[in-house]
């Protein structure tokens, strides 16, 4: 099994989450964060780092 | 903290996952080196982030903050003096004879190396150890969730422990270490933007010196007490850790990180499950490279949290709980999804300690006590069978034992000492038996025993301010008198084996071929490319830790 695979489709799908959670939440929600919406950019952070992860296995997979 | 149906469904995808990850591993347990040891067949960097996560339970997140909170940047020797020079030690100088030797255990190796006695000693003491630190680490976690979540601690404990149960009884260590991987980059993840939004509320990193400079603050010490990392180690009255240079150097760096990183099955376990020698000499040195940086992620945050709430918002009914540090922050600057985030990170921290625990004690109770001395010669599938019971009543063990820490928090105390009396010596053992072939095996014996006894002897002789009066000397807090009482320990068993190897038969250097440096072909890296050299590897690391050490000094 390769391991980049479970663990790029879980940030895949929490990235996901947070960024549209995000997108639909109350901005009052973002004042403790210093008025930053943490969640969508850190959900689209995250989506980042999952596609990489799955980019790699599609490449190992091509590869061999 | 209340929590919104976004954090439940963050933490249950996160359940979904490990879960799936054992699930899907449960196949390929086929006998019990699959099941116990991975095989021999993991990629480096799975076994060095697993190397990592494994130490990384939530009692070392919480705590490291917690030491954040209560010594600021002093904490960072923990990691820049203490376990990145001994994580590059074991990979490019121990590992060949951990994983050269073919053993399957720290225990093991002590056995061939030197007799039966030092390894059940080894083994047994390990054992109790690991199912106690479990217990406690559960206990605290459960107390966390209670206070600042409501959620009912006997739920937590029972539920956390039996997710980790499942996914490690299905598929075994290879089942831990997939999903210490993950649980890394969930704890990394997760905490990260504290650090990152916990730096901005304060203002950068100068900000936060200004803040910590605070008279309330830093109390009888220098201003920048808190911010500065050799500065104030002159003296032991001139920082809150109570500890001059040369005790924070050869008591929490030589001694401790060294006993710690080098021989404790929990992490070794890791490499030793790696796919080759390279890869398993490249595994702490691998680790080495993230490990470096997490005081920004534990540490950091706790000093952030001192600054911005002081010592007094740190306390509960009139007494400083500096453990409170890290949670409190997550409350104060998460909003609702971050904030289920930071708790899976935490979930996550605490499941990888746990999971390292119970796939370490699996493995020894197995292979050290249950072949060697309650049923030997059995075939393969009783061990098999074995290693899945053993997974199961050392969850059950853990939870009893979190449940003794409940009730009698003096008596988890007393098991604490008694356990760093036991490890402190026991680098000494390791050092004298890979790099010396004259030392014998009653030599380790007694030079272990007598290490441990001056442990507890010098414990007993001395005292710390503000507690118990020392017969022989007062230590400024209770952090010297565990630093120097590791150094004492070392010292006596590093003599008391030397004396007695020398009076003492030695074995026969044939049988120690393989075991010990001088009798060993030599690992030669040439031909390798430069990031397959474990020793050019271990270098660049130690430059970037002086680095960090000079640009925080």
């Amino acid at each position: 099994m390769d391991l980049r695979l479970p663990i790029g489709l879980l940030f895949v799908l929490l990235g996901l989450l947070l960024a549209g959670y995000g997108l639909i939440s109350d901005p009052a929600i973002y004042e403790a964060s210093l008025g930053i919406n943490v969640n969508l950019r850190w959900g689209i952070v995250m989506l980042a780092f999952g596609l990489a992860m799955l980019s790699l296995v599609w490449r190992g997979r091509r590869v061999t | 903290m209340q929590l919104q149906a976004i954090d439940y469904t963050v933490i249950g995808l996160y359940f979904v996952f490990v879960i799936g990850i054992g699930w899907a591993l449960k196949r390929f347990m086929r006998t019990s080196v699959d099941f116990l040891t991975s095989g021999r067949s993991l990629a480096t960097w799975i076994t060095g982030l697993a190397f990592l996560s494994a130490n990384l339970g939530a009692q070392e997140v919480i705590g490291m903050a917690a030491s954040g909170a209560k010594y600021g940047i002093l904490t960072s020797h923990f990691y820049w003096v203490g376990a990145i020079p001994a994580m590059v030690f074991v990979g490019v100088f121990m590992m060949p004879f951990y994983y050269g030797s073919r053993a399957r255990s720290v225990p093991e190796y002590l056995r061939l190396r030197f007799d039966e006695k030092t390894r059940g000693f080894n083994a047994i003491s390990f054992a109790v150890m690991t199912i106690f630190s479990s217990g406690i680490s559960m206990y605290a976690m459960g107390l966390l969730f209670q206070r600042f979540l409501g959620w009912d601690i006997n739920a937590s404990i029972l539920i956390a422990a039996c997710v980790v149960l499942l996914y490690t009884f299905l598929g075994g260590l290879t089942s831990s270490i997939y999903n210490e991987v993950l649980q890394f980059f969930l704890i990394v993840f997760g905490f990260l933007p504290l650090a990152i939004l916990g730096l901005g509320v304060v203002g950068g990193w100068s900000g936060l010196q200004e803040r910590l400079a605070a008279p309330n603050i830093v109390g009888p010490y220098a201003p920048g007490v808190m911010t500065e990392s050799w500065q104030h180690l002159g003296s032991a009255a001139a920082n809150p850790m109570g500890v001059e240079w040369f005790g924070m150097v050869m008591g929490l760096g030589f001694v401790l990180s060294f006993g710690y990183w080098c021989t404790d099955f929990l992490v070794v376990q890791r490499a030793m499950a790696a796919q080759s020698m390279n890869a398993a000499r490249r595994t702490p040195i691998v680790a080495a490279v993230p490990k470096m940086l997490f005081p920004f992620l534990v540490i950091l945050p706790g000093m952030v949290a001192l600054a911005l709430v002081g010592p007094e918002g740190l306390s509960e009914g009139g007494k400083t709980d500096y453990n409170l540090a890290l949670p409190l922050l997550l409350q104060k600057l998460y909003p609702p999804g971050l904030l289920g985030l930071g708790l899976t990170a935490l979930l996550a921290s605490f499941m990888s300690g746990m999971a390292g625990n119970v796939t370490a004690f699996n493995t020894v109770w197995t292979y050290d006590i249950y072949q060697t001395y309650i049923r030997p010669g059995q075939d393969d599938a009783h061990y098999l069978w074995m290693g899945r019971m053993a997974t199961v009543f050392g969850t059950a063990a853990s939870i009893g034992t979190a449940y003794v820490a409940m009730t009698f928090n003096n008596i988890m105390d007393l098991l604490q000492l008694v356990f760093s009396f036991i490890n402190a010596p026991l680098f000494a053992t390791f050092l004298l038996g890979m790099f010396w072939a004259r030392a014998s095996a009653n030599g380790a014996f007694w030079g272990l025993l007598g290490g441990t006894g001056a442990a507890a002897v010098h414990y007993v002789l001395t005292g710390v301010q503000g507690g118990r009066a020392g017969l022989l000397h007062t230590y400024p807090s209770d952090m010297a008198q565990n630093f120097w009482g590791a150094i004492v320990a070392w010292t006596s068993c590093f003599v008391l084996t030397i004396v007695i190897s020398l009076v003492t038969k030695p074995r026969n250097p044939e049988e120690l071929r393989g075991l010990v440096y001088s009798l060993t072909p030599k690992q030669t890296d040439e031909g390798l490319a430069w990031y397959r050299r474990p020793a050019l590897l271990g270098a660049l690391v130690l430059a970037g830790a002086v680095l960090l050490n000079v640009y925080f000094w």
